[in-house]
């Protein structure tokens, strides 16, 4: 009798855990979490930094949402948000949406079909409304094939697109594509914003914190679970560590703990849960392929066969950075080559001796040797994740008789020198804010993108572009994208040294939090996120 | 005096007309702007973008015509709208100057407090073992870096007490705002109070050699007398120089300390608007400085009368 109850009270409480997980949820309590610098502003929509995604985006809804309870953001992970469903006509042109109902922004006024029209009018460029929401539109090129948004009443929106694209419910799915409102000005949108989001923003206070509350409105009933987030702005790094091995924070800004400081971090609190996971930020080499000496796309090939980046990993992250084409490589990534075909490309190849024979040897014909060097110039922002890097490549390029000199180059003036192509070789930095072709192609790679550094310009790579973004079908869609990946590679457009893996650290009593391994920009809704203490 | 005074006064007025017109064509002499700035944080180069901001702001404008527009408000009181925040200046500055200021003066409070009795006591023990003990001690204040000493001081705090003495909320009352303020005030004054204490120190033995303090010695004034009454006064006049100085560069010399112990005070946010070229924000802060530095230089120079009557300042 005794084991029949033990059984049924056993099978009656795992029924009850797996049936409604949130009897675990706790309310309330504040989460502190230290910030690593100050955001240039608030307005998600105008801004291309983690700085601002990280503590803002939950404030905002979007009309989809990558499904925040998974560690890959892709196309078929995609949530309804502020959208209830949607539907695409028989071409794939057209992106209907029906809206939630019932839905306030943070200053009590209704949400309607309108404001998604000012959103994406005002990302367009289209008339006046861009002046009102918006002044600076770094993702104008997200928004290339949109044509027109139309509302049909209150609660339902279309988007007309100028052919196919079904990568285009992917850019709705990101941080990066906030909804706004139509009554709020831009300047309260950079200081205080107001949506629709799980948490409002009560003070954003310059070099000191950012403050946000509970919307006691918000339409997902029973979220958040936080009373508040409290940002605490502390740029200096080794204080922030300190700090949270002090208790002063639950939790780290994001990717904030290199490997060498997760030792500490794991030596001053041994609880600590620590994540480590790619940040989709790759470090690349911008190559001025509009002047001498690297016009000359043997020069080019030479250069990108001495690259070792493996090492490139080795010292910059204790061995733990990715190496990847264009595309995040798999398995956090969803698009990149696999490791036998990235093997393949120039710079990513295992016999790392052989390859730069082949380099000396095209340098050689070139009229290039051990006592006649070629000199030139490695431009990189003055900030130690830039520069670092370009000193090991500056190290590697003397194996093919490249001799390098750093230019450190203030950060307030290094994209007008990168636009006026006034450097013969650069070290970047690319974050890609959804791990998709279309956001990755168009904004670093298509010939009229701003954010295309290089001005690298082929009308062929264009086309495969073009058409990779309007297949449908996904397998013979990733095919074409290893294709430009392979194409990318061998025109050492922006050739790839490493994407970045980081950490992330929390105290155990902060749950509920899941990590996005394939994008740092997605998944800062802190709606599903609770304290347990 | 009274001539002097007014001399002094239209000095005080032209040193700051001439900080202005530096700081601010200094300002736009360094590459790049707001407009350059905004844009590049959002990783793009577009021209537009770049030159609709830059008439948004006025930055576009002739020179002189900006320079007018900032003496003009400034006498109104206005102090313009900070670039980054969109804000009035006024606002952005104001609430940073107490926190600063409070820490400025308990750092030199504690320099003095130090400094002054252990430079005597260095200079009365000349060569004693007491002497050599403070020696070593005031040449370590000025050869640590402030910053590495408040990173010590953090990682010391957290491993034998587990918490960080840093600026993580606003303090509710006064006494927790003095014990917040203390542990970086007691980092900035010690480097300060090693150059009083040192300075103090050789003034001390310069005036000990005094025969007015053997004479005072020989009338039968006690030791304490003699050192506090007859040489301290005396040669505190280089001391007072060097604490003014100090005190100046305090006023804006709070970076470090403001980081490492996350202080919101306003070096930290005069460096961070530097960087963003926040005109409003940079052109205000540093005449504020410049304005404390003039009045402080000023208060010395009065403090050397009431010292040492024998100064008198000529007519």
């Amino acid at each position: 009798m005794r084991v029949g109850l033990a059984i049924v009270a056993t099978t009656a409480a795992v029924f009850m855990t797996a049936a409604s997980p949130t009897f675990a949820q706790k309310h309330g309590g504040t989460l502190r979490i230290s910030h690593r610098d100050n955001p240039p502003s608030a307005s998600v929509l105008e801004e291309s930094t983690i700085s601002v995604n990280q503590p803002f985006m939950a404030a905002f809804n979007n009309l989809v949402v990558f499904d925040p309870s998974e560690k890959i953001n892709s196309p078929d992970k995609i949530v309804p948000d502020l959208a209830e469903s949607w539907s695409w006509n028989a071409d794939n042109t057209k992106l209907t949406f029906k809206l939630r109902q019932g839905v306030k922004w943070h200053d009590g006024k209704p949400f309607t079909a309108k404001d998604v029209k000012c959103t994406f009018d005002a990302l367009r460029g289209d008339g006046d409304e861009k002046v009102g929401i918006i002044r600076k539109n770094p993702r104008k090129v997200w928004y290339i094939n949109l044509k027109d948004v139309a509302t049909n009443g209150d609660n339902e929106v279309s988007f007309q697109l100028g052919r196919p694209q079904p990568s285009f419910l992917s850019m709705l799915a990101a941080g990066y594509s906030p909804i706004y409102s139509c009554h709020v000005p831009g300047r309260d949108m950079r200081s205080k914003p107001i949506g629709t989001g799980p948490f409002k923003v009560v003070e954003f206070k310059r070099n000191e914190s950012i403050k946000l509350v509970r919307n006691l409105d918000y339409w997902k009933k029973g979220r958040p679970y936080l009373d508040a987030i409290d940002w605490r702005i502390v740029p200096n790094r080794s204080t922030r560590m300190l700090g949270f091995g002090a208790g002063e924070f639950d939790m780290t800004f994001d990717s904030d703990v290199t490997f060498p400081l997760l030792k500490d971090i794991k030596a001053q609190k041994p609880d600590a849960v620590c994540e480590g996971r790619p940040t989709n930020v790759n470090s690349n080499i911008l190559i001025n392929r509009d002047a001498p000496p690297f016009d000359n796309p043997e020069l080019r090939k030479a250069m990108v066969l001495a690259l070792d980046n493996r090492a490139f990993a080795d010292i910059l992250s204790q061995g733990n950075d990715l190496d990847g084409a264009a595309m995040l490589p798999p398995p956090a990534g969803v698009w990149g080559l696999p490791k036998d075909m990235l093997a393949t490309l120039p710079g990513h190849a295992t016999d790392i001796e052989k390859s730069r024979a082949e380099g000396r040897k095209i340098m050689a014909s070139l009229g290039y040797g051990p006592n006649k060097p070629l000199k030139v110039k490695i431009a990189t922002r003055n900030i130690a994740i830039y520069r670092d890097p370009a000193v090991i490549l500056i190290d590697q390029l003397k194996q093919i008789y490249i001799e390098g000199e750093l230019e450190p180059i203030d950060t307030t003036v290094w994209y007008a020198k990168v636009q006026r192509k006034d450097y013969q070789l650069g070290m970047n930095l690319t974050g890609v804010g959804v791990d998709d072709p279309d956001v990755n192609f168009y904004e670093n790679f298509y010939s009229t993108s701003e954010r295309n550094y290089t001005g690298y310009k082929n009308p062929e790579v264009d086309k495969m572009i073009d058409q990779q973004s309007a297949e449908v079908d996904r397998d013979k869609r990733r095919k074409m994208v290893w294709e430009i990946e392979k194409r990318l590679a061998d025109d050492g457009a922006r050739p790839v040294i490493g994407y970045n893996v980081a950490n992330t650290c929390w105290t155990p009593q902060v749950k509920g939090l899941v990590l996005q391994h394939n994008s740092i920009y997605n998944g800062w809704r802190f709606e599903d996120v609770w304290l347990d203490r | 005096m009274g001539s002097y005074l007014v001399r002094r006064f239209l000095l005080m007025v032209l040193t700051l007309f001439g900080m202005s017109v530096l700081i601010f064509v200094m300002l736009r002499l360094v590459p790049g702007d707001i407009s350059d700035i905004l844009v590049n944080a959002a990783g793009i180069a577009d021209a537009k973008e770049k030159a609709k901001i830059a008439h948004e702001l006025g930055i576009d404008q002739p020179i002189h015509v900006q320079y007018a527009q900032w003496i003009g408000g400034l006498t109104r009181g206005d102090l313009g709208y900070a670039y980054v925040s969109e804000r009035p200046a006024i606002e952005e500055i104001a609430p940073r100057i107490p926190i600063s200021a409070k820490l400025a003066g308990m750092a030199l409070f504690f320099a003095v407090l130090i400094g002054v009795p252990f430079g005597v006591i260095s200079a009365v023990r000349q060569n004693t073992g007491l002497d050599y003990f403070l020696r070593v001690i005031s040449l370590s204040g000025l050869s640590l870096p402030s910053f590495w000493l408040g990173l010590l001081v953090l990682m010391a705090s957290v491993h034998w007490f587990g918490t960080i003495p840093i600026y993580s909320n606003e303090p509710r009352s006064f006494l927790q705002e003095v014990a917040l303020l203390s542990i970086p005030a007691a980092v900035v004054g010690f480097r300060s109070s090693a150059l009083i204490m040192r300075l103090t120190r050789s003034s001390m033995l310069e005036v000990l050699r005094q025969d007015y303090v053997r004479t005072a010695r020989s009338k039968g004034a006690s030791e304490v007398s003699v050192n506090y009454d007859h040489a301290l006064r005396n040669a505190l006049l280089p001391v007072v120089t060097i604490i003014g100085i100090e005190a100046a560069f305090l006023v804006g010399g709070l970076i470090v300390t403001e980081t490492v112990f996350n202080i919101p005070g306003v070096a930290r946010f005069l460096v961070e608007a530097i960087l963003w070229r926040d005109y409003p924000i940079v052109q205000n802060l540093v005449m504020l400085i410049a304005f404390v530095v003039v009045v402080v230089n000023f208060l010395v120079d009065m403090a050397y009368m009431a010292l040492d009557p024998r100064i008198k300042f000529a007519e």
